[in-house]
């Protein structure tokens, strides 16, 4: 292979995997403080996609003030699932919230069904993300210089929040101990609604990107982009939010590069992910950056 | 005694419910034709087209041996078990007496056998995999089969672009993609070209950037995608943001304006071999019934929608030939369709249950399927 092939290959993978890591920040984020894998992480990434769409298509809004209208809308959503299906079973066992988690997911993806109807549609890519550059032999899309520079803008306002305000140490506490935390006086149910508003919101800045970078949308375009987040998130070690980054990176750049190095295996690059998913579960359940499990 | 009093005025309530739809039915009788199609999911646009167009033709000619047609929907998600399923519910529960459907060849394949068993008539509008009707008797196509479409692409890929260099990425979740990819490959290296890129994707995918690279290191003269519209919209994107600057050849499954929205200008001039083109209408019901189609929807007809007015079409022109609705009867009828002039050209099925036609060769021109030429087998 020659070297601009490689690079080529790199930079296809790079732009992939920041995507993945973009997407599993919001999933890590909610599982780290609430230990709820929340499977309609995917699904309400969807409904954010579909919402900056109608935004640009029906209310024929400049992509500016749609795409953040329809961020704030997301996060709007993420409290309503939180209130609607989360918090009536927030007590019970964990197994009974992540069913419940399991039933939102197919809950928005049919109500996508119904209302957006099951055919794609195309999405608009607006001029500032759609130029493309060349260096050498080597191109990519605007859009993939983009990627990486939102997700770690939200890496660090996602990890100011958590680390660095009075609403994040309550977040911190309550992944401690909630009962605890309640005792304390912090209204455990609002820290938890903040935590659903800024993980569906991160979900839906990743979802608009990857609807620029893959320009078409359906309800079920978040399942495979939700199960590859979930995938870099425990690659990463799910709860840590740098891990998660790190997590999208080494799965998209494993995919491209297995395409690149045996294209005859190109089908099986979704094998790749899921493969790598069981051998850290298998070898190291708490994943590259996770922390110990307590004894 | 009150509450079994109620239970009472309600069983009989219930009863008088059935009583009366029973009777309604005795008086009208029409005849059922169940549709299988994928009305929601990843093919969503072929089965929303085919049943417009099955539609239309049922407006066109909604009786057949003096009895109402009456349609009865069953959407298969684009999924092989729902498929399945519903061709199980169609004969067991809603009793039809000829199916129409699935739009994709591997969901077919799956509801294929059921109907193939309970002796129920199916025709396909549009499974063009050679398996599909293999020891089937009682399922048929009214498309021509990917063995033909396939040769013919790789004709004109060779002596009309001359390419002699071909790459490929090929679905191979779909029994479609592959099956075609296969006859096309094949027919290309016998016309004397090379495949110098073979590259694999699935159902779904959305980057394709890694084939894509490896292909452009192939330096290929044509770049062939036997797979459906969105995977082929999305893998033009990335061609044209990539810079691979080669003729891309594309198939019937093509043939849906999603293609165009969603590859807008990176689409244009992606040439594919197709069912049907307005422009190419043959016969008086082409005629027909693209003003119907046009009055109805509002939109122009197209490939899809036209094979599922051929499937409806087909499937009374047996019930009235057989003179009965009685499955091993319409089935002999099917097996002997000739000359029959439907929508999309002159149809004849043969008792191995597949159609010999023409096919139409497209390319996508100022946001819009244009037509290039008529293939005759």
């Amino acid at each position: 292979m020659e070297f601009s092939q490689l690079a080529q290959q790199l930079i296809n993978g790079l732009s992939l995997g920041s995507l993945y890591g973009l997407i599993a920040i919001g999933y890590t984020m909610v599982y780290g403080i609430l230990r709820l894998i929340n499977f309609a992480h995917g699904d309400v990434m969807m409904m954010g996609c579909f919402f900056a769409f109608y935004g640009i298509m029906i209310f024929s809004l400049p992509w500016w003030v749609s795409f953040p209208i329809a961020i704030a809308l997301t996060a709007l959503l993420g409290i309503l699932i939180d209130r609607g299906a989360y918090r009536p079973v927030r007590n019970a066992p964990r197994i009974s919230a992540l069913i419940t988690a399991i039933g939102v997911s197919f809950f928005l993806e049919n109500l996508g069904l119904v209302i957006f109807g099951g055919r794609p549609k195309g999405f608009p890519r607006p001029d500032i993300f759609a130029g493309i550059y060349t260096i050498g032999d080597v191109r990519f899309l605007g859009l993939s210089i983009w990627v990486p520079i939102i997700a770690l803008g939200l890496l660090l306002v996602i990890l100011y929040l958590v680390y660095r305000t009075r609403v994040g140490r309550a977040m911190r506490c309550i992944s401690y101990d909630m009962e605890t935390t309640r005792l304390m006086g912090v209204d455990v149910n609002r820290i938890v609604a903040i935590t659903f508003a800024v993980g569906s919101a991160a979900a839906a800045a990743g979802g608009i990107l990857w609807a620029m970078k893959y320009p078409q949308i359906n309800p079920l375009m978040g399942v495979i982009p939700g199960l590859k987040a979930f995938v870099a998130a425990v690659l990463g070690g799910i709860g840590n939010v740098v891990g998660a980054m790190l997590g999208g990176l080494i799965l998209g750049l494993a995919e491209i590069l297995l395409v690149a190095f045996r294209p005859d295996l190109s089908g099986y690059r979704d094998a790749i992910a899921f493969g790598i998913l069981i051998l850290i579960l298998l070898f190291r359940p708490t994943g590259l950056m996770g922390e110990k499990l307590p004894e | 005694m009150k509450r079994f009093i109620v239970v009472l005025m309600a069983l009989f309530l219930v009863f008088a419910a059935f009583g009366t739809a029973a009777a309604a039915d005795k008086k009208a009788e029409p005849v059922r034709i169940g549709i299988y199609l994928p009305m929601t999911g990843g093919v969503a646009a072929y089965g929303q087209m085919e049943y417009a167009g099955v539609q239309v033709a049922n407006k066109m000619k909604p009786t057949v041996l003096g009895k109402p047609v009456e349609l009865f929907l069953v959407d298969t998600k684009s999924d092989k078990i729902e498929a399945a399923n519903a061709v199980d519910r169609l004969i067991k529960k809603e009793k039809v007496k000829a199916i129409i459907g699935e739009a994709i060849s591997g969901n077919t394949m799956a509801g294929g056998p059921i109907a193939d068993k309970s002796k129920v008539p199916m025709v396909s509008p549009t499974a063009t995999n050679p398996l599909v009707t293999q020891n089937r008797e009682y399922v048929f196509r009214v498309c021509f089969i990917d063995p033909f479409q396939g040769e013919m692409a790789a004709k004109y890929a060779f002596e009309v672009l001359g390419a002699r260099k071909a790459a490929m990425m090929i679905d191979i979740a779909q029994d479609y993609c592959v099956g075609l990819g296969n006859f096309f490959a094949k027919s290309f290296i016998k016309q004397g070209g090379k495949i110098v890129a073979m590259t694999y994707c699935q159902t779904g995918d959305q980057d394709f950037t890694a084939q894509l690279s490896t292909i452009m290191a192939a330096k290929p003269d044509v770049l062939y995608l036997p797979n459906y519209y969105t995977e082929v919209a999305l893998t033009c994107k990335q061609a044209v943001e990539l810079g691979l600057k080669v003729p891309v050849f594309t198939a019937d499954g093509a043939q849906a304006p999603e293609l165009l929205s969603i590859g807008g200008k990176d689409v244009e001039g992606v040439i594919l071999t197709a069912h049907f083109a307005k422009e190419a209408a043959a016969t008086d019901l082409a005629r027909q019934y693209i003003e119907s189609y046009k009055k109805e929807t509002g939109k122009d007809a197209s490939g899809f929608d036209a094979l599922g007015a051929d499937a409806y079409f087909v499937i009374l022109d047996a019930m009235t030939r057989a003179k009965s609705t009685d499955g091993p009867k319409v089935r002999e009828a099917l097996a002997s369709t000739k000359n029959f002039n439907g929508v999309s050209g002159i149809i004849n099925i043969g008792p191995d249950g597949n159609a010999v036609k023409s096919l139409v060769l497209l390319h996508v021109k100022d946001g819009d399927f244009k037509y290039l030429a008529t293939v005759n087998p």
